[in-house]
């Protein structure tokens, strides 16, 4: 027995009054590692072991209002962001009809949050193997007696000392507690982990059984699966084995009206220009003819671009023959092709190919530009100061 | 039968000691179970099994094996989704509102009367999932990331329902389990044998009755009781705005919410003086859980049977005050119509068989007791009926109307979840201390110090 490590002095008082006098005195001597072990909370024990108010309410206020913030941005983010969509003619962020949800999610966080905090922060618990457990100290405390312990690591510990001042204070019994040499670990012993085996067996197989024998159904997956056909996904239900179809022959889509003068060499006259070279026109001509015409034509048109000698060079559009073009004869020959150059019919709406020739003008007029022009646009810059 | 009361009374009666009153509580866990118990639990086995051959059925050919049709669509499930939450409200009152109003006799109901909230929300959780006819796809009742971006209606009642009641069980579940850690330990402190030894260690995570820790489990305990209060305030509320923000005449009124919350405490109250009448004798705590408990009880049914007795008269009056059409015919056809008989069980039970506790004979004989408390519990289930059904088979579309009839199979289910109710009771009764123990030793004559000169209780 001598060879183990004493963990604490201890004492047991069977009258509520006598371990209230013993917690002052022991606490007004200057024992700090000491404790109080009742088997319920003694009215009037805090202020005799001079403890500071529990600080637990901050743990409970914090995520209490974490759980209200989390509430009310992710139904503001659902609600108004990632869906937005009337519902009962209520507006997106529809406070009114979010308050229940908000103190639902309040109250839940608050609690959980109080009851771990306290449990595995506060107590540092499990604790299963505390040198107090299993002992007769333990024992009487769980039950009907009030004990009292003061730690070995304690500065003023002084075994024969406290022996003799709880025997003042009208202790029934004092006990040595000492450290386990060895931890014990009951959760091992064969029997349990029988026990805990087939509980685990059971349940996961009679859940296997029930769900996939008996009701067939799918792994729950979120709808990640769904029986819709994506893009690339085959079907059995066409004769060709393909998911997705060809539209109906002669379907015209959106913005692609047939080109009348198709594969002819002149254009008609008719073809005339129906957008204005407005700002939002003249960025998308310049979005599209970046997107489609520049690798061919270069940037600025002026036939550099990146894929020079790959090909027949393609000719600058700044040339005599380029700017004289009327826009009709453009459009007919991005519509139609030319030479090498493919027909854009089927990738370029007839709107932007509008748009295209509109930015293909400013492009020729700065690139073309005289000092006349300089005059002119000094005269005009005036004229807007004037104003 | 001569009670002075002035004076408080006793919270545990005969000056128990410590040590034989956590002997009387811990007798039925170390105990073999008896003849009775095999037998009581051999009948709501049975009753168990009945609603799970029903839910079988139900599932294999599906819902139509119901009663549920246009245009009474809620019907039977939703009648025992709302009683069974009724019932669960009762735990929590005890537990929370009265242990903040520093009630002491709570201490010996508040136990038992919280497993029973954890039981009845079970029960009550059963019924709007199978409702949806495919249980199996409950997952998406909550939000859920999705491929489409599509969120659960947040401005839907359904849908607070599905928060309010998960958020209320886990809540109670907690609340519950933070009471029973000392007494886990004591448990552990007490057994003789090693593998109830070893699960009584792990469940009281090693609980020490240290000071240290009592100080934060009180506040705790406080703060959850706090929590717990405007929550179980809420639970019944949201589901009454499962019919009051719908349109349909006679439940969109505004009374619906605190009606429901005081029919909830009507209905809890009665089912737990149901069930402690036969605990208290069956495991002999008629000391802990004494007459004064049950009457102390009675009063509160008395109260809450004239809330819901003023609710079910405001009805009427708002309806004629109104002026609507729909709504006067609503409530005229409750008491007149095809559901008369529905409605004037509601009102006996409900409203006049209580007032027999106005005298203190009736409220502390136990015979007399048990018959009106099951008669309330009757009562309490058809108001739901009642509210649930009149309205919605005769609503605004006269040609739509139909008389609504429930299937061997609902009363099938119904008699189920009595049935896993009772179960679950029983074997709590065997497996978990009935009565906290810590906290009823703390209230026994001569546990606390008398002169400390603190003035707090």
């Amino acid at each position: 027995m001598n060879n183990k490590k004493l963990f604490a002095v201890s004492a047991l008082f069977d009258d509520p009054n006598k371990i209230i006098e013993a917690a002052s005195k022991i606490s007004e001597s200057g024992y700090t590692k000491y404790d109080v072990n009742t088997p319920y909370p003694i009215h009037g024990m805090d202020k005799a072991m001079k403890l500071k108010p529990s600080n637990l309410g901050f743990v409970t206020l914090f995520f209490g209002l974490s759980g209200t913030a989390i509430a009310l941005l992710f139904m503001y983010w659902t609600m108004s962001v990632d869906y937005p969509m009337v519902i009962g003619g209520k507006p997106f962020f529809a406070l009114p009809a979010f308050i229940p949800v908000t103190f639902e999610l309040t109250v839940l966080l608050a609690t959980l949050s109080t009851v771990i905090g306290m449990l595995a922060f506060f107590f540092k618990l499990p604790a299963n193997s505390h040198p107090l457990h299993d002992t007769d100290y333990m024992q009487n405390v769980s039950k009907d007696k009030y004990g009292i312990f003061v730690e070995s690591a304690d500065p003023l510990f002084d075994e024969n000392k406290l022996r003799n001042l709880f025997k003042d204070l009208g202790a029934i019994k004092t006990e040595d507690i000492f450290i386990p040499e060895k931890e014990i670990f009951p959760v091992f012993q064969p029997k349990f982990l029988i026990l805990l085996f087939i509980t685990a067996l059971v349940v996961s197989g009679g859940t296997y059984f029930t769900l996939n024998k008996l009701m067939y159904t799918l792994p729950f997956n979120w709808m990640m699966d769904q029986g819709k056909l994506n893009p690339q996904k085959g079907s059995v239900l066409f004769a060709d084995g393909f998911g997705m179809r060809k539209p109906v022959e002669g379907t015209v889509a959106r913005g692609f009206i047939p080109y009348p003068y198709k594969g002819e060499l002149n254009p008609s006259q008719t073809l005339s220009n129906p957008l204005l070279p407005t700002k939002a026109v003249l960025e998308l001509g310049k979005k599209k003819f970046l997107t489609f015409c520049s690798p061919c034509h270069g940037n600025f048109a002026d036939g550099d671009s990146r894929l020079h000698g790959q090909f027949p060079n393609p000719p600058t559009l700044h040339s005599e023959r380029a700017r004289n073009f009327s826009d009709g004869m453009i459009f007919h020959i991005i519509t139609n092709g030319q030479n090498v150059m493919p027909s854009y019919a089927s990738q370029v709406t007839s709107e932007e190919r509008w748009a295209i020739i509109n930015y293909v003008r400013v492009l020729q007029r700065s690139k073309n530009a005289s000092d006349s022009d300089l005059l002119l646009s000094k005269e005009e810059s005036s004229k807007n100061v004037a104003k | 039968m001569n009670v002075d009361y002035s004076r408080e009374l006793p919270t545990i009666e005969g000056r128990l000691s410590l040590a034989e009153i956590e002997r009387l509580v811990a007798t039925p866990l170390e105990s073999k179970p008896d003849k009775k118990f095999y037998i009581a639990l051999s009948i709501t086995g049975t009753f168990l099994l009945i609603g799970a051959i029903c839910l079988a059925i139900s599932f294999y050919y599906g819902t139509g094996m119901w009663g549920n049709n246009q245009p009474v669509g809620w019907a039977f499930p939703i009648v025992n989704f709302v009683f069974w939450v009724g019932i669960g409200h009762a735990g929590t009152l005890i537990s929370a509102i009265l242990f903040l109003l520093r009630q002491k006799w709570r201490t010996g109901i508040a136990r038992f009367a919280e497993a029973m909230t954890i039981f009845a929300v079970m029960c009550a959780g059963i019924f709007p999932i199978i409702h949806t006819g495919r249980p199996w796809l409950a997952g998406y009742l909550t939000p859920y990331p999705n491929q489409h971006s599509l969120w659960v209606n947040f401005t839907s009642p359904l849908v607070w329902d599905v928060f309010a009641v998960s958020t209320y069980f886990t809540v109670s579940l907690v609340f519950w389990y933070v009471g029973l850690i000392p007494d886990f330990a004591t448990m552990r402190d007490r057994t003789v044998s090693k593998l109830r030894k070893t699960i009584y260690s792990i469940f009281s995570l090693g609980w020490r009755h240290s000071n240290r820790h009592w100080q934060h489990y009180e506040k705790a305990y406080m703060l959850l009781a706090g929590f717990a209060t405007p929550l179980v305030l809420s639970v019944h509320t949201i589901v009454s705005f499962d019919f009051a923000v719908s349109i349909m005449p006679g439940w969109h009124t505004t009374i619906f919410p605190p009606y429901f919350v005081a029919g909830a405490i009507f209905s809890g109250f009665a089912m737990v003086v149901t069930v402690l009448i036969f605990v208290r004798k069956i495991f002999d705590l008629q000391h802990i859980i004494t007459i004064n408990h049950l009457e102390k009880m009675n009063k509160v049914i008395i109260a809450t049977s004239m809330m819901v007795g003023y609710a079910y008269a405001m009805e009427f009056f708002i309806a004629w005050y109104s002026g609507v059409p729909a709504e006067q015919f609503v409530f005229i056809n409750r008491a007149f119509g095809p559901y008369a008989w529905a409605y004037w069980i509601m009102v006996s039970c409900n409203v006049i068989f209580p007032q027999f506790f106005w005298f203190r004979k009736i409220r502390r004989s136990v015979p007399i007791m048990l018959v009106i408390v099951i008669l309330v519990n009757v009562g309490m289930w058809f108001e739901r009926f009642v509210i649930t059904v009149t309205s919605l088979s005769r609503d605004f579309l006269p040609s739509s109307w139909a008389y609504y009839k429930p299937t061997m199979y609902d009363a099938g289910i119904l008699l189920g979840s009595f049935g896993l109710f009772f179960t679950l009771v029983i074997l709590f009764t065997k497996a978990l201390p009935v009565v906290s123990i810590s906290e009823i030793k703390a209230v026994a004559d001569g546990a606390q110090p008398v002169h400390h000169g603190g003035s707090h209780e």
